[in-house]
């Protein structure tokens, strides 16, 4: 009882927020509601049992990420004009916007609740995921893993280049 | 009724179509940006929800560290293009701006 009313919390927030991201007339409202939107999630992980992920989504999106986006939205607008504004859009484009993606949502939807999903109700009881995911990320995955970190730190330096003025 | 498989599912479905939306309606491309982010977030949200409830398969939470590593990636390059199209426009909306160079 107690799991169900935590879950359709999060979710809530989830949703709620992530609509304050996509409607809201201002930027930084919408830089603060993807703050929420990544703690719901972060929530929604620790109620799927996967502790190190929500752990890294925190650090990951909201330590860095969000500030990145932040920053962004700080350097790129005129914080005294109205140029902070999202900028309105054609009624014709908002409509055929909110038609896509109302057709992507029934169809995922569609799709989700009438498909027979493999679960399998055996479930292992763990205290923590760290420890598998530490042996998976360097016995199975160590491949990925390092071009991972060559990835990050390649994309980092050429961001670093693209972004100096010169 | 108990929290099941299809609960996340539908949230992230709705997330998805949320992202969608805001990629194809928002002008400024910072926004196009926190669009993306929220489709991201929906399908990590795919991968954990599919490995707890496979047993707690502990590959989606792979999957999932390397959509993260590779969203961090994404962002960082993206917002230094977007403040060099700043420097050169002096706006960022995604339908102005049509030159690679000036």
């Amino acid at each position: 009882m107690l799991f169900d009313f935590v879950f359709y919390m999060f979710a809530v927030i989830v949703i709620v927020s992530a609509m304050g991201v996509v409607f809201s007339k201002k930027m930084m409202y919408s830089a603060f509601s993807l703050l929420f939107t990544f703690f719901g999630m972060a929530g929604l992980y620790v109620l799927l049992s996967a502790d190190f992920v929500a752990v890294t989504q925190i650090m990951v999106y909201v330590g860095g990420i969000l500030v990145l986006i932040v920053f962004g939205v700080m350097l790129t607008s005129k914080i005294t004009g109205v140029d902070i504004k999202t900028g309105t859009i054609g009624k014709i484009q908002l409509t055929v916007g909110a038609i896509t993606s109302v057709i992507v949502a029934i169809i995922l939807l569609f799709t989700y609740l009438n498909v027979e999903w493999m679960t399998s109700q055996f479930q292992i009881e763990v205290s923590t995921t760290t420890h598998f995911i530490g042996f998976g990320l360097f016995t199975e995955y160590l491949l990925p893993f390092f071009v991972a970190a060559i990835l990050l730190l390649v994309a980092f330096i050429g961001a670093a280049k693209i972004a100096r003025r010169k | 009724m108990e929290i099941g498989l299809t609960h996340y599912l539908v949230v992230s479905a709705l997330l998805f179509s949320l992202g969608v939306f805001g990629i194809v309606t928002r002008k400024n491309s910072i926004l196009v940006l926190m669009g993306l982010e929220l489709i991201l977030n929906s399908a990590n949200l795919n991968f954990i929800a599919f490995s707890k409830f496979k047993g707690l398969n502990i590959e989606g939470h792979i999957a999932t560290l390397f959509v993260i590593v590779l969203a961090a990636a994404e962002v960082a390059v993206a917002l230094a293009i977007i403040l060099n199209i700043y420097q050169n426009y002096h706006h960022i909306d995604v339908d102005e701006i049509n030159k690679l160079k000036e």
